[in-house]
């Protein structure tokens, strides 16, 4: 008598507590082995891209905080350098501006990496990783809130430089956190590397070749884990990446081990990152001199009458670069996040497209969870570190 | 015609005082259903972690829709999203609560777009908006209160378990 | 090899493809003739090193330009950390390009965005579906004849927009 085995289709989400998300994932099962995966997604496109285009270039920034909203400084940072490129301005930010830029995108760095794992290990079943790493988030969400008001939605940064300076003593907060944190990585360590449970859930699970991950478009840490020396800070610096000195982790192994250990070394690097930028802070001014189309500093506003007129055609008009177009890559936690801006000579963007990193790597799911176990798919959902929002956009 | 059923089962003193129990059992025990769409739910789940710690209030975040009580809705709700919200929305037990968290989740937000469902309450009744965007966890966690509140204000809550009659919510 | 080097080489292989060269803040922005795009892009990949597609989008130049579309590539060099941008022109009444969904995997998720959101749609493209709007959605959001409200929502008065 000859058996014969149907196959089962699963749906996993939108309403799932590990699709990070509102990802929708077909699974087409043979017994617990996944056929078929075919993920759905679109379910938080809120048309960013179309708004962007009805708002002046200052007017943007705070759409781009909620794209990848784990990380919103990264976003806010490749979005201000775009435009500053489209305007020609780009040799003109201020030293003291540049380095914020890096110190507080290593800290949003670091602040993305522990929701990954947060979340990856919690997934998987490490429940106690989640509490530390959520107790040093709330570490960098107090940074964030001094200077910048708001724990998570940022918009600090601006068009030739930043919206305010570093209030007083926020140094030494950030110092004795970026030293705490090697120590804080050793724990979270202490919990998973070892861990023979954490071991047989994620070595060999969801491999990716270097030649499939470059066809997919993999980038950041994922591609790094699979071989590929890539990262843009360090091959197309910005935002004076060129003079820091740090290391690019990069793996051979191309499974989950291996993107779990090289996140866990970039935020090594990032910490001394940080250590380095604190060295480098200097006084001196933090918006470019560029009066028509970087905002005055708030004393020449409330000062001077050209600051004063300056800052409100710039704030009621916005500015109208030159016809043309760019594209600007930044090395987001998440890979490269790219924005490409057209400007018509307008004061608002022709169209202004977002390269979002996690909706190229996510590409790469099917080819890793195919022919493997069903509870393999969670593991390969957290070690993507995707975020609907910047997905969908 | 059999006998008539009673609207309530009146405000005595053992009514009113079992009405308390029920109400206390409910709003000390308020479970959540994790279900995160946009950034809000960064904000749910900082406050589910150590420094705010919800499970000191009782409420613990629930899987699955049939085992909730409240349904917060943490972020943007687009046309594609909507009808997945209602289903989940469907599938809760009674009594069910609605949280809308941020202003996405209350009138769309800064997302007055093509594809955004300008506030959630077009889809399904909300009992507590919580506005900013997003709210810290202070903002949510007094949401919550907010919604005890309101659970400890309601009559005939036994009367409604064993049948009697419905819910009064006091206006 | 520089971004001139780069382009003599293209000239050379497609004289007659390559319709414009343009320079702007130190990018450079190729424009060929749509049909030979397959072939523009697989001669990047294979003989000038251009293995990455970062990003492929649709612009609409509604009365700016015609034709009207343009689809954009981004490439990236990934051995000599270079990018150049290729473009094909793209007509409304014909909007569509060959896949290069061949060349590049990446390529299948972007096309079908653009398709879902620009309405041009890839000749060959081997899944092409809606990706981010519901999968019985009218319309292509992203064009600029189509209303940032929705079609079925007067807009809000109230302010800016």
């Amino acid at each position: 008598m000859a058996f014969n085995t149907e196959t089962m289709v699963i749906n996993m989400g939108p309403q799932h507590p590990s699709t990070h998300g509102v990802l929708q994932l077909i699974l087409e099962l043979d017994g617990e082995i996944v056929q078929k995966a075919t993920p759905h997604i679109g379910f938080l496109h809120r048309g960013t891209e179309k708004l962007s285009e009805y708002r002046t270039y200052h007017q943007v920034i705070p759409l781009t905080d909620r794209l990848d909203y784990l990380a919103p400084m990264s976003n806010n940072l490749g979005y201000v350098l775009a435009v500053e490129k489209l305007l020609g301005i780009t040799d003109k930010i201020p030293e003291r501006a540049k380095v914020i830029r890096v110190l507080m995108n290593e800290l949003t760095r670091l602040k993305s990496h522990l929701v990954w794992m947060a979340c990856h290990a919690l997934d998987i079943g490490a429940m106690t990783v989640f509490l530390y790493c959520f107790r040093e988030r709330e570490d960098i969400t107090d940074i964030y809130e001094k200077v910048s008001g708001a724990r998570m939605t940022s918009n600090y940064f601006r068009v030739g430089g930043l919206s305010a300076d570093l209030p007083d003593g926020l140094e030494q907060d950030i110092r004795a956190f970026a030293e705490s944190m090697p120590g804080h990585i050793e724990t979270y360590e202490g919990l998973l590397t070892g861990n023979r449970i954490w071991q047989k859930r994620t070595i060999g699970v969801g491999h990716i070749s270097a030649e499939a991950a470059i066809d997919i478009g993999i980038t950041g840490p994922s591609l790094r884990a699979s071989g590929v020396d890539w990262d843009l800070r360090r091959d197309n610096p910005y935002s004076g990446y060129e003079d820091y000195d740090f290391e690019v982790p990069v793996f051979e192994e191309g499974d989950t081990f291996a993107r779990y250990k090289a996140r866990l070394d970039e935020m090594r690097q990032a910490s001394l990152i940080i250590l380095q930028a604190l060295d480098k802070l200097k006084p001196g001014p933090i918006l470019a001199d560029c009066p028509k189309v970087v905002l005055p500093p708030k004393q020449d506003v409330v000062e001077s009458i050209e600051g004063l007129i300056h800052h409100f055609k710039i704030v009621t008009e916005g500015f109208s670069p030159e016809p043309g177009e760019v594209y600007q890559g930044v090395e987001a936690p998440k890979g490269e996040l790219g924005f490409y801006l057209v400007s018509d000579g307008s004061p608002k963007p022709l169209r202004m497209k977002v390269r979002p990193p996690s909706f190229v790597n996510l590409q790469g799911l099917p080819q890793m969870v195919e022919g493997k176990f069903l509870a393999d798919v969670v593991a390969v959902i957290g070690t993507l570190d995707i975020v609907l929002g910047e997905i969908d956009r | 015609m059999g006998i008539e059923q009673p609207k309530t089962l009146g405000s005595g003193f053992v009514v009113t005082s079992l009405d308390k129990l029920v109400n206390w059992s409910r709003a000390c025990s308020m479970w959540p259903l994790t279900f995160g769409l946009a950034c809000c739910a960064i904000e749910m789940m900082a406050t589910g972690a150590a420094r705010f710690d919800l499970d000191r209030m009782g409420i613990l975040f629930r899987a699955s829709p049939r085992q909730s009580d409240v349904l917060i809705i943490a972020g943007t709700v687009t046309k594609k999203m909507a009808p997945v919200i209602k289903v989940l929305y469907e599938q809760m037990p009674e009594p069910k609560y609605v949280i809308a968290m941020g202003a996405c989740a209350c009138s769309g937000g800064i997302f007055d777009t093509y594809s955004v469902v300008q506030g959630i309450d077009e889809e399904i009744p909300v009992d507590v908006y919580i506005p900013g965007c997003p709210p810290r966890p202070e903002g949510l966690l007094y949401g919550l209160m907010k919604l005890q509140e309101k659970i400890r204000a309601e009559r005939n809550t036994f009367g409604a378990v064993i049948g009697i009659g419905e819910v009064v919510h006091p206006a | 090899m520089s971004d001139q080097a780069i382009v003599e080489k293209l000239k050379a292989k497609f004289s007659s493809a390559v319709l414009d060269v343009v320079e702007h803040r130190g990018e450079t922005t190729v424009t060929v003739e749509k049909e030979r795009i397959v072939e523009v892009c697989t001669f990047m990949r294979d003989d000038c090193g251009y293995n990455f597609l970062c990003d492929l989008c649709g612009v609409d130049y509604l009365g700016k330009l015609t034709p009207r579309f343009m689809v954009v590539y981004n490439l990236y060099n990934i051995t000599t950390k270079q990018r150049i941008r290729i473009k094909v022109p793209v007509a409304e009444e014909n909007a569509n390009v060959d896949t290069v969904s061949t060349v590049w995997g990446t390529a299948n998720w972007h096309e079908r965005e653009c398709w879902d959101l620009m309405g041009i749609s890839f000749n060959g493209h081997p899944d092409l579906r809606r990706i981010l709007m519901p999968a019985d959605w009218e319309g292509h959001p992203l064009r600029k004849d189509y209303p940032l409200q929705g079609p079925d929502r007067e807009p809000y008065q109230g302010r800016l927009s």
